[in-house]
């Protein structure tokens, strides 16, 4: 059974919260006694209705402002697939924490009010899914309801949104647009009889319909070593395995393989997975991978085909980042940068460039870095990471920046 | 015709291979880890993954099982025998002591349990083991706040949860860095569901305590649920106790989870009863049903 990992964006009051209970709702996936506890807590804030939004606003500061601080994971499934969604805050205070809920999402659902039209937070969004390269976004123009459901409004926000999406696209990446109402369960898992114009699928029926192409498991192979077993009983006096996930590509009994950093070459000799031998493994797999020779391997090694191309020893490289600490980056300040399981000291040099996301344009020459904000920036590390371009590998080529006194993780960076 | 296995489907393979990767990242990041062990169904399934994210190697960190005194005898007998199958440390504290201390008062009334007081004893066995990282069962799906919670889930020197104040989570890129008497709560099956761990105990067809399946019991009616008959629970003078046909669907204390009438002697049978009923998991826990925020209180004090 598959997974698919979706995440919602939109402003506050856009409805987010809303079109989850309502998916969760018509999917069937709401037992007796939560719709009771819903039932009677929107009866205790005087609503006629009930208010799906408290499903997944589970704080106490949430119910109380009526706004999402931190992402929720919310899960359902359909005999087809197993659907997790992050539900993330639309503030601009709480963006890091859209990027945590989005940063694993293979769809981005974006929430624009149709009575507003579109906001510096849609654009926000929109180059948040662009820069971690979701492949799908669906854009909901929510609240269809208090519009009139008119087919002019829908197209007004879709073509000043297509000038936006024009900028800010890759190669790749599905955008398309929903007229919904969440509160009403319009076009959610249902075609809305309102709107005989637009007939486009409903919510559930593209994500239903929604194919991503595991281009990981095609990519160049890549395994870093988490953790070496030595188990040294008895039974198994000389074993000596290297545990990690695969994090690209596919490995199979029999490959030579190189050890990164150190250039070190070997057979594979068997893969395993607890008590059962496997022939190959691919991106995801979790494993315990046996070497035909003795190499001098540990923990933060990375081992990759022979016969493919090595993972570059990035020292002095430059990176989009989006900076998700109070705290501004500024240059010459040292970070620990962690690179999958890898961590090293980062210096960064220069900010090189700041993106205003409303308008998609570059400002060059900042000093800093503030809280939110997207920038490139020109960094140098202590060690050696064997990283590849984001664009190439999104599993190889992200990194976080952490503060080295609070121990916080202030950003997150891609190779370029 | 639709089979029951297509309206279940299979367990995805995905979630046990990020809970391995997890943890594999707990045993290298922290010094001294340790899995807290309750003996239901879900920390079951941690120690499963325990066992394969190090073989042929032996679990790297100890259980520790914080016994409030009021469990089943049916759970205790498991935990011991499964300590001793895996070849894994267990460790043992309990709430008894942590009252006979002075440190936790017990409760009275008739919906008096230990389960809050659990907190005080975790603390002091984290701070006497120097714990550094505790991995828990906790899954997103049972409770609201639960699933606001990431999976390496900083506390302060008292074990306090703050939701505002949480680290970003990445990709998986985990950042387990701590500050000296901070720790670590680990929660490798977030993203499992109810279903999910059902699914994943019938294909690895494991050993689960028997109370998971329908047997006869002693029980009381109260607030229109069954309760184990115990000499913990406060029982009323109208509350007599008669003999039913239950099993539990998720195991705490006898006196704070309730019992639900069954017949389901196979697992089959539970996946099925899951499926179509109309109470969530945690509708059968009466603390939860304290306050609307019962759960993220708790987890401000400290609980798991």
């Amino acid at each position: 059974m598959d997974i698919l990992r979706i995440a919602t964006a939109g402003s506050v009051d856009d409805g987010k919260s809303t079109l989850i209970g309502r998916l969760l709702y018509e999917t069937n996936s709401i037992t007796k006694d939560k719709i009771e506890a819903l039932e009677s807590a929107s009866k205790r804030k005087g609503l006629d209705f009930l208010d799906l939004s408290l499903l997944t606003d589970g704080l106490i500061a949430e119910r109380e402002q009526g706004i999402t601080i931190d992402v929720a994971n919310i899960y359902f499934s359909t005999p087809t697939r197993k659907y997790i969604i992050a539900d993330t805050p639309g503030h601009v205070e709480y963006t890091r924490n859209m990027v945590t809920g989005a940063s694993n999402a293979k769809v981005s659902l974006i929430l624009v009010d149709a009575r507003q039209g579109v906001v510096e937070q849609t654009a926000r969004h929109l180059s948040i899914a662009a820069m971690l390269r979701i492949p799908k976004v669906i854009i909901c123009v929510n609240k269809m309801d208090l519009v009139q459901y008119q087919e002019s409004t829908f197209n007004a926000i879709k073509d000043s949104l297509s000038e936006l999406v024009a900028q800010t696209t890759f190669e790749g990446q599905e955008i398309s647009f929903l007229p919904i109402s969440s509160l009403y369960g319009q076009n959610i898992t249902q075609k809305a009889s309102e709107m005989p114009w637009f007939n486009g699928n409903t919510l559930l029926g593209e994500l239903e319909a929604f194919e991503y192409a595991s281009t990981l498991a095609h990519a160049p192979a890549r395994f870093p070593v988490q953790f070496v077993v030595r188990p040294m009983t008895e039974a198994y006096h000389d074993f000596r395995g290297y545990a990690g996930k695969i994090s690209s590509g596919t490995f199979k009994v029999g490959d030579a393989i190189r050890v990164l950093p150190t250039g070190q070459e070997s057979t594979i000799a068997t893969i395993e997975k607890f008590e059962s031998k496997l022939d190959q493994a691919i991106a995801g797999d979790s494993v315990t991978i046996t070497l035909s020779t003795d190499v001098d391997i540990s923990r933060g090694n990375t081992l990759v085909l022979a016969s493919e191309e090595n993972a570059p020893a990035l020292k002095d490289f430059s990176a989009q980042v989006c900076w998700l600490d109070h705290t501004a980056l500024s240059p010459g300040k040292t970070y620990l940068l962690q690179h999958g399981i890898n961590t090293t000291k980062a210096k960064i040099s220069q900010i090189t460039e700041r993106l205003d996301v409303a308008t998609q344009t570059s400002t060059q020459g900042v000093d800093t870095l503030k809280l939110n904000e997207i920038g490139t920036i020109a960094l140098r590390t202590a060690q050696p990471i064997s990283a590849d371009q984001y664009a190439a590998n999104p599993a190889n080529g992200a990194f976080i920046l952490i503060d080295e006194f609070s121990n916080s993780t202030v950003g997150v960076g891609f190779v370029k | 015709m639709q089979t029951i296995q297509d309206k279940i489907g299979h367990f995805p393979r995905q979630l046990e291979d990020e809970s391995i990767y997890i943890l594999r990242e707990v045993a290298a990041q922290f010094e001294r880890p340790a899995l807290l062990f309750s003996g239901g169904k879900d920390s079951i399934t941690l120690v499963r993954l325990a066992q394969k994210a190090f073989f042929p190697g032996k679990i790297p960190f100890p259980l520790v099982h914080i016994d409030t005194g009021h469990n089943f005898p049916e759970t205790i007998e498991f935990r011991d025998w499964l300590a001793k199958e895996t070849g894994a440390k267990l460790i043992v504290r309990y709430v008894q002591d942590s009252i006979n201390q002075g440190k936790a008062t017990e409760e009275s009334g008739k919906y008096a349990s230990r389960n809050v007081l659990q907190t005080v004893t975790l603390l002091d066995t984290i701070e006497e083991f120097k714990f550094d990282a505790c991995i828990g069962g906790a899954r997103r799906d049972e409770e609201k706040a639960r699933a606001k919670e990431r999976i390496f889930s900083v506390r302060d020197d008292f074990g306090q949860w703050d939701a505002k104040r949480q680290r970003p989570e990445l990709f998986d890129m985990l950042n387990g860095r701590i500050a000296v008497g901070e720790n670590v709560r680990v929660f490798p099956i977030s993203n499992w569901t109810e279903l999910d761990v059902w699914n994943y105990i019938k294909e690895e067809k494991m050993e689960i305590p028997s109370i998971y399946y329908s047997h006869q019991r002693q029980v009381i009616e109260r607030d229109g649920m069954l309760w184990a008959d115990s000499e913990y629970l406060n029982k009323e003078a109208d509350e007599i106790p008669f003999e039913a046909t239950v099993r539990f669907r998720t195991v705490g204390d006898m006196t704070c989870t309730a019992a639900v009438a069954s017949d389901a002697t196979d697992i089959d049978v539970i996946i099925e009863e899951i499926l179509s009923a109309e109470i969530s998991e945690r509708g059968a826990r009466i603390d939860d049903k304290r306050s609307e925020a019962a759960m993220e209180k708790r987890k401000q004090q400290g609980y798991f």
